[in-house]
């Protein structure tokens, strides 16, 4: 057999996939056999060079990477696509949105938004009483979980405060599940430290949700508003983005001869690559594969031209450091001043290089600038502009080392503040810690509370009991592998993945 | 004028034990305890320039200079080692810091604060430092907002208490033991002083909390915490209580032999303590 049916095969027969997941495989096995778009040289060798990274979105992409409908229009108009007439009741609403959400796609064929969720449902809950309003949001995020059961899907709350806002938190807390992941955007004006609070109470309780500096990413967008999806991806409403490639700046580094010859030479001939490829990605997308005459687009729920490509970059205190040697300087990033000052230095190169190079059909054909997460298999690359685990300062200096990039990356930027399990009983620390972060520059604030069940990895969330259950259970393996097939079968219930899980990071079977 | 200035063992930017919310935490050198429990022992002494440590350094941050201790901070590793070797129960790393250092690190880092608390050591052997500093902050319009708290042995007449607490927020006072037999045996001194400062703070609002160290077979009889009830009902019995577990981290010494504290043994302290109609006791968060 050929060795792609063999590999197709592999996926048919494993025993630790579910159904969803070997037609999900299957079908990026198929894309994948299509040539890629882009074959200029140069950007193929960078791309196997792991100087840049298209996060396995597919040879031929035949959908954004991520979409954030307007859900407001099919609530106002309804769908004559879906037949669904404009809802009017709270539950004709949520009923609605459930439909609704199956025919959004994104790069994991699950949607990465469901939506301004507050704003969405308000207008249906006059008459609708507390108790009966928890109990409609706690089945909705219980239909969430279990048939969307993804960590990138998100839901946001905010600005202002509100009733569904309230129950939302209520409902999280109480849950504690891994989707959909959760983020209140924080506007002083706006929100109040009321809800502020019971959102830091969150964190402390459950590290959910993420709090998002709303005056900072409202500036960075238009009227029609943004939202947060994904690992912390603030993108265009009723729009998102096409495309995301990143580049691995610690490679960048690399390649160059020194500080200077990095941001005159190395920096911008590889992020022209990076353009080149978003570019090809782009040109697909929108002149070949056919999305956009898909109902959603028709019936207004997305924009064409509200699709921005996002330029992501990571690495960048590996690459500071290593620039910071070839100076036979020893200052480190986020501990020396030196260190961190020309990691500004590089933000800023970048976003004003994405702020003037063109890009076809993107949202006002410019590429946004983005610290990408990371993915569960980079190597001495750490995520975004983060400071390395193991190597981070206290909480108050960590947020002042890296509060001047934020300015830098519209498209979002995190960092993952690990706060001591101490704080549970002092969780007012938390909301000033907070209130400092976003009073200091930071665009979104996250924090991981240590002993929590829930907790962050890269950008998505994992529950520790699913990780200790695995854990027992490798244990009454080993006490069995010499029982034959029932030790076989055993194994794969060990390697059976999550029922949750992230899908945005298992880009493909076997990876 | 002649501003004084403070002998820093350490200082944190950020903490959630020290006090209410987030505070920056000076821990100051020196005590007028010697605890054999104490997790901060290097935090006893002032350094004698002995250069017993200078030695021990492999990091090459401790010279003697003019028959000084000098440290480099830059060249540190932070392996401690120095603290482990000194005679004396002191820190060769302690730092000297101007009142105007610390202030300018509030006035940069008060969006991140509730407050500021002077730990150690026990802080107020640098009484006139922590007078001064308090009432710098309050007089301060950009810092008047932050909560000054002490967390002290309790070792200060009424004539100290009088000169800081015009500035203080809050005391946290520890009360090791309520035995004066079992409270020497632990600290080298007697508790009538201790006792008096938590009935002048009470008296003037300012017991922010009391602190117990549970220490199995010391500090959790029947006796031990009838007393320790009968004093705190005598201030006032919503007063906090806040129940720590003794653990061998950080201390030195014949104490590590003794028994730690689990949880059981505080839930059965708590628990005796809430009987007899204390209403805020406060248990460990984590236990070691």
């Amino acid at each position: 057999m050929p060795q792609n049916l063999e590999r197709l095969q592999a996926i048919v027969t494993d025993p630790t996939l579910s159904l969803a997941q070997k037609a999900r495989f299957l079908s990026l096995e198929a894309e994948n056999m299509l040539p890629y778009p882009e074959t200029h040289a140069e950007t193929a060798q960078a791309l196997a060079d792991g100087i840049l990274c298209d996060l396995a979105e597919g040879h031929a992409p035949y959908k954004p990477r991520y979409v954030l409908p307007d859900l407001s229009v099919l609530l106002t108009k309804g769908s004559e696509y879906l037949e669904l007439d404009p809802p009017e009741t709270l539950d004709e609403a949520i009923n609605c949105l459930m439909i609704a959400f199956h025919h959004v796609p994104s790069v994991t064929a699950m949607p990465v938004f469901i939506g301004h969720i507050d704003r969405l449902l308000l207008p249906y809950c006059d008459g609708v009483g507390e108790t009966e309003l928890i109990g409609k949001i706690r089945l909705l995020w219980r239909y969430i979980d279990r048939v969307l059961p993804d960590a990138f899907l998100h839901a946001n709350i905010g600005p202002h405060d509100n009733r569904v806002a309230r129950a939302v938190l209520q409902v999280d807390r109480e849950l504690q599940q891994v989707a959909p992941n959760l983020t209140l955007l924080y506007d002083p004006e706006l929100t109040g430290e009321d809800l502020l609070r019971l959102a830091t109470d969150n964190i402390v309780a459950c590290s959910k949700p993420h709090i998002a500096n709303h005056p900072l990413h409202a500036a960075a967008f238009d009227e029609r508003g943004y939202g947060i999806v994904s690992c912390y991806n603030a993108l265009p409403a009723a729009g998102g983005a096409g495309t995301l490639v990143r580049l691995n700046l610690h490679e960048v580094a690399r390649r160059a001869r020194g500080i200077d010859d990095f941001l005159k030479r190395a920096l911008p001939h590889f992020m022209d690559l990076q353009f080149r490829l978003i570019q090809a990605r782009m040109d697909y997308l929108f002149e070949q594969s056919g999305f956009f005459d898909n109902f959603i687009v028709k019936e207004g729920w997305i924009e064409r031209d509200r699709f921005t490509a996002m330029f992501g970059v990571y690495g960048m205190a590996e690459a500071v450091d290593h620039l910071m040697g070839l100076d036979n300087s020893t200052a480190r990033y986020g501990r020396d001043a030196e260190a961190n000052t020309l990691g500004y230095r590089i933000s800023e190169a970048m976003a004003a290089r994405v702020e003037a190079t063109p890009v076809r059909h993107a949202w006002r054909e410019r590429a946004l600038l983005h610290a990408q997460a990371g993915i569960s298999t980079d190597l001495e690359a750490t995520p975004g502009v983060r400071i390395p685990y193991g190597a981070e300062p206290d909480p108050v200096s960590h947020v002042k080392a890296l509060a001047p990039h934020h300015a830098f990356y519209p498209a979002g930027i995190s960092e993952i503040l690990t706060i001591d399990e101490t704080v549970k009983a002092n969780p007012q620390a938390l909301y000033r810690l907070c209130k400092g972060a976003l009073a200091s520059g930071f665009r979104e604030f996250t924090a991981n509370v240590a002993g929590n069940d829930l907790v962050r990895v890269t950008g998505y969330m994992i529950r520790l009991s699913d990780v200790e259950k695995y854990r027992r259970e490798e244990g009454s393996r080993i006490n069995t592998t010499g029982l034959g097939a029932e030790a076989a079968e055993l194994t794969g219930i060990l390697d059976r993945k999550p029922r949750v899980i992230a899908h945005e990071y298992a880009p493909g079977y076997g990876q | 004028m002649n501003m004084p200035r403070a002998t820093v063992s350490k200082l944190l930017s950020f903490s959630c034990v020290d006090g209410p919310g987030s505070r920056m935490v000076l821990f100051l050198q020196g005590c007028n305890f010697s605890c054999a429990t104490c997790h901060n022992p290097h935090t006893m002494a002032f350094c004698n320039d002995c250069g017993d440590c200078v030695a021990a350094c492999h990091a090459g941050s401790l010279s003697l200079v003019d028959g000084h201790i000098h440290f480099d901070p830059t060249a540190c590793d932070q392996c401690d080692e120095c603290l482990r070797i000194c005679p004396i129960h002191a820190n060769p790393m302690a730092q000297h810091m101007e009142l105007s250092e610390v202030l300018d690190r509030l006035r940069r880092d008060s969006v991140f604060l509730d407050g500021i608390t002077v730990s150690g050591g026990e802080a107020t052997v640098q009484l006139k430092f922590v007078t001064a500093l308090f009432k710098a902050i309050k007089q301060d319009p950009s810092l008047a907002h932050l909560t000054c708290m002490i967390d002290s042995n309790g070792h200060l007449g009424p004539a100290g208490w009088a000169q800081v607490l015009p500035w203080t927020d809050g005391v946290m006072l520890d009360i090791k033991a309520m035995d004066p037999g079992t409270h020497k045996r632990l600290t080298g001194r007697d508790n009538t002083k201790v006792l008096e400062s938590a009935r002048i703070l009470h008296d003037a609002g300012r017991l922010e909390e009391l602190r117990l160290l549970v220490i199995p077979g010391l500090t959790d009889s029947v006796a031990e915490v009838a007393a320790l009830t009968d004093f705190i009902n005598g201030l006032d019995p919503a007063t906090r209580l806040r129940l720590n577990a003794f653990q061998h981290h950080g201390v030195v010494g014949s104490a590590r032999d003794w028994p730690a504290a689990d949880r059981a043994c505080v839930e059965r302290v708590a628990t005796m303590l809430e009987g007899a109609g204390l209403s805020a006791v406060a248990r460990p968060t984590v236990y070691l």
